[in-house]
């Protein structure tokens, strides 16, 4: 039962003249084909000190439709054969599903030749330059996905890229997307980097000292990743079924996947 | 008779007023198929421990005319795998024709390779997705079933925007709300296909078929029914729903005040 | 003049013609279903009520109160159910009231109809009226647009075919009232796991000829899971930015008190 058809917190801000719609409302209207989807579901990424976590809920829509309830987002990116253990990169996908397929793929066999002309697994801040540029390829006829892409970087510090779905991208220590991402996002900034958190008793006004920020341990992160998936599940009927939880240390990737609620 | 081959085949003048040649006219944009014109209805199928079952009914509908009430909706490939089709008729035709030449083509290589049901799974979510990024949609649905490499039961859909997914029990259309519901009580999740007996299967799969008839009304009491397993598949094409109960029907009295 | 009032109308549709969307209320997401038993009749309902794909309410009750012996199940506009059936509650019992009789089902369903009929269906209250009155039990749908069904079966929402699909595989002539609270419940369950717009509990209503029985929360198959970590902080982690602190001698100085005399009001007139 629909409640409020507009509600201000969540669906952005109300009405304002300033964005009156330009086209016509009445005149000719084509129907055209329309390429694109959205097949809903909610992906996150958290880069610790020397480890990245990034998980997705496998359920995959449409509309008011469960098309199925075990539909894997995150994806190994650039292994040495099709079974991918050997890969050191992950990509997760969320949005028109078919694109994001399509994306992954491309991404997988840039990666691979890469590796096989060069010997060694690409770098994780060499490829997700090469993802921006894949993307932006396309952009008037875009891949309609939310992509967020993690490793190890370099250093052997854990990395999150998340990008557009035109190609802008960025580093960041955490990133939530998808069909819940505004849901989850603000968790994440206050838990992750400790937004809003201030040290008691340290004054008021300019004399207030941030609580200071440091990589969360992985048990810690992984605790956050469930509850963060637990609460969007709640309010929002798109995201459910079970949670495909996968982190990459510098010994390789695990994976595991835990229930969720499935109405 | 006009001695003019340009009006040969044409609506005459004086009956239906001048041809539009704008119509004919071939430097304007190309023009694709935008929305299907004779359809097929919702495609079933369930996994279960051996194998996979899959039906779809024979009719194929002009918008809410029921044109053809013989139109076979499931075909065979390489007597290994299956493929049920819902939406446009025309398109499944031509996908039918591009099958049966690519079988031919894979049984005149050398090494007698045929493609499991995942990889032409895959081949034929890559043709939809590329029509469909090409403006050129083949407007169908599809539902692939059959053993993968490793000899299990496969099942997954391909639509035609390009969306893939994979699940114990799939349906298309109108299935995927009413039929969908009735087997993922018998199969929530994977685990569950391999405690599901062919039987049961089959007996799953003809209660969705007489529920669909009860409530699509875009759908046929007559449909094909295919059982795909490691022997191979048995396809029948003329199978009736049995066992219809209209029998509260007549204790119905109007839809209101009525009571005679 | 009684009920809506209409004096924005040419003001938003002049703003309309400029371009400005109208607040309308989005498509809407619910199971219910009611069944007839030899005896009386069950309705049923999930309680997920959403705004677009957000989940405003996850424990909203859609049984609705007409009179002692008729309830009625409510999908749509949750405001436009909400109303509608407690207008016809009221006119049902000053009808009740006037003539001195138990009120109809089909009088409920009669009114309903004519209500929303002349609203054009934009009153978006799609139900399931149901009840047990002098002539016998009834079970009908009543539809935003004011067209009305009878069959011994019924569901509406965006679940409806996920909760048809369980009775026209499971139903069968003359079940039993546990035979019929048991279907409703296993259609609900339909539309809370495979339609996205229902979720929750199941809430169950039973109406025989002596009485009413709601089973508020019949089935809770989505408890919520246990957090893992907990979100207390410690005091003083939000900013103050100033602090000022107002006693209560000094309230009178930013707002005018007066003590009150006399606690005791003029009793309002309530039914005994």
């Amino acid at each position: 039962m629909a409640m409020f058809s507009q509600n201000p917190v969540l669906n952005g801000p109300n009405y304002s003249f300033a964005e009156v719609p330009k086209d016509a409302v009445d005149g000719l209207r084509e129907h055209r084909f329309n390429p694109y989807t959205d097949n809903g579901g909610s992906t996150l990424a958290i880069a610790g000190a020397d480890f990245t976590i990034m998980a997705g809920d496998t359920r995959l829509t449409s509309g008011y439709s469960i098309n199925t309830r075990y539909s894997p987002k995150v994806f190994k990116i650039g292994g040495s054969n099709s079974s991918q253990d050997d890969a050191n990169i992950l990509l997760s996908v969320v949005g028109f599903a078919a694109d994001g397929e399509a994306l992954k793929e491309r991404l997988d066999a840039i990666c691979k030749m890469y590796r096989y002309r060069h010997g060694k697994p690409m770098s994780v801040n060499a490829c997700a330059k090469r993802l921006s540029t894949i993307m932006y390829q396309k952009r008037f006829f875009p891949y309609y996905v939310y992509a967020i892409l993690g490793g190890i970087d370099e250093e052997g510090k854990g990395a999150v890229y998340s990008y557009d779905p035109v190609g802008s991208y960025e580093r960041e220590q955490c990133r939530a997307g998808g069909a819940a991402g505004s849901l989850i996002m603000p968790f994440l900034d206050n838990q992750v980097n400790f937004k809003n958190q201030y040290v008691p008793g340290s004054g008021t006004g300019h004399d207030l000292q941030e609580r200071e920020r440091v990589p969360l341990p992985r048990e810690e992160v992984e605790v956050l990743v469930k509850d963060a998936f637990d609460s969007a599940v709640e309010r929002h009927i798109e995201v459910g079924d079970a949670l495909q939880v996968v982190i990459i240390t510098k010994d390789g990737i695990e994976e595991k996947v835990l229930p969720l609620k499935k109405d | 008779m006009d001695h003019r081959p340009q009006a040969w085949g044409r609506p005459r003048d004086d009956v239906y007023g001048a041809y539009d040649a704008s119509y004919m006219q071939t430097n304007g944009p190309n023009q694709h198929t935008q929305s299907p014109v004779v359809t097929g209805t919702s495609v079933v199928a369930i996994k279960f421990k051996d194998g996979v079952v899959m039906a779809a009914d024979n009719l194929a509908s002009y918008g809410s005319l029921a044109r053809f009430t013989d139109v076979k909706r499931i075909r065979t490939f390489a007597d290994t795998s299956i493929v049920g089709f819902g939406g446009d008729v025309s398109d499944m035709q031509y996908l039918d024709r591009h099958l049966t030449e690519l079988s031919i083509d894979e049984a005149y290589q050398q090494t007698a390779h045929t493609l499991n049901a995942r990889s032409l799974h895959k081949y034929l979510s890559k043709l939809l997705y590329h029509r469909r990024s090409k403006f050129d949609p083949l407007w169908n649905h599809l539902l692939v079933a059959g053993l993968d490499e490793e000899g299990k039961p496969f099942l997954a859909a391909a639509d035609l925007l390009g969306t893939t997914f994979s699940s114990p029990s799939l349906a298309t259309g109108f299935g995927s709300m009413l039929a969908q519901p009735i087997m993922r009580r018998y199969v929530p999740d994977e685990e569950s296909v391999a405690n599901l007996t062919r039987d049961k299967a089959v007996e799953v799969v003809r209660e969705c078929m007489k529920v669909l008839f009860y409530r699509d009304a875009r759908s046929l009491d007559s449909y094909s029914l295919a059982v795909v397993t490691k022997d191979g598949i048995e396809l029948s094409e003329n199978e009736k729903l049995e066992k219809q109960s209209w029998a509260f029907a007549d204790r119905i009295k109007g839809y209101g005040t009525q009571t005679v | 003049m009684p009920g809506f009032d209409f004096s924005n109308y040419n003001r938003n549709a002049a703003l309309h013609a400029r371009g400005v969307p109208l607040p309308k209320a989005t498509s809407t997401g619910t199971t219910i279903v009611g069944c007839i038993f030899d005896g009386g009749v069950v309705i049923a309902a999930d309680t997920r009520a959403t705004s677009g794909p957000i989940v405003a309410d996850k424990n909203c009750e859609k049984l609705h109160y007409i009179s002692p012996q008729i309830w009625c199940a409510g999908a749509g506009t949750a405001a436009d159910t909400e109303f509608t059936t407690a207008l016809i509650s009221s006119q049902l019992e000053l009808h009740s009231l006037s003539t001195g009789r138990k009120p109809r089902v089909v009088t409920c369903m009669t009114l309903l109809k004519q209500h929303l009929f002349r609203y054009q269906g934009y009153i978006g209250a799609y139900l399931v009226v149901a009840g047990v009155d002098p002539t016998g039990t009834h079970l009908f749908t009543v539809h935003a647009h004011g067209s009305t069904d009878k069959l011994p079966y019924v569901t509406m929402g965006s679940g409806s075919l996920a909760a048809m699909s369980v009775f026209e595989s499971q139903w069968k002539p003359n079940c039993t009232k546990e035979d019929a609270i048991e279907l409703c419940s296993q259609a609900i369950q339909a539309g809370i796991f495979n339609d996205l717009g229902s979720g929750s509990n199941v809430d169950v209503a039973v109406i025989t000829a002596d009485k009413t029985t709601l089973h508020r929360g019949f089935v809770k198959p989505n408890e919520r899971s246990q957090k893992l970590k907990n979100y207390k902080f410690k005091r003083g982690t939000t900013a103050v930015l100033n602090e000022k602190i107002i006693t209560k001698d000094e309230i009178g100085k930013y707002v005018s008190v007066h003590e009150l005399e006399s606690v005791e009001g003029e009793q309002m007139d309530v039914d005994s």
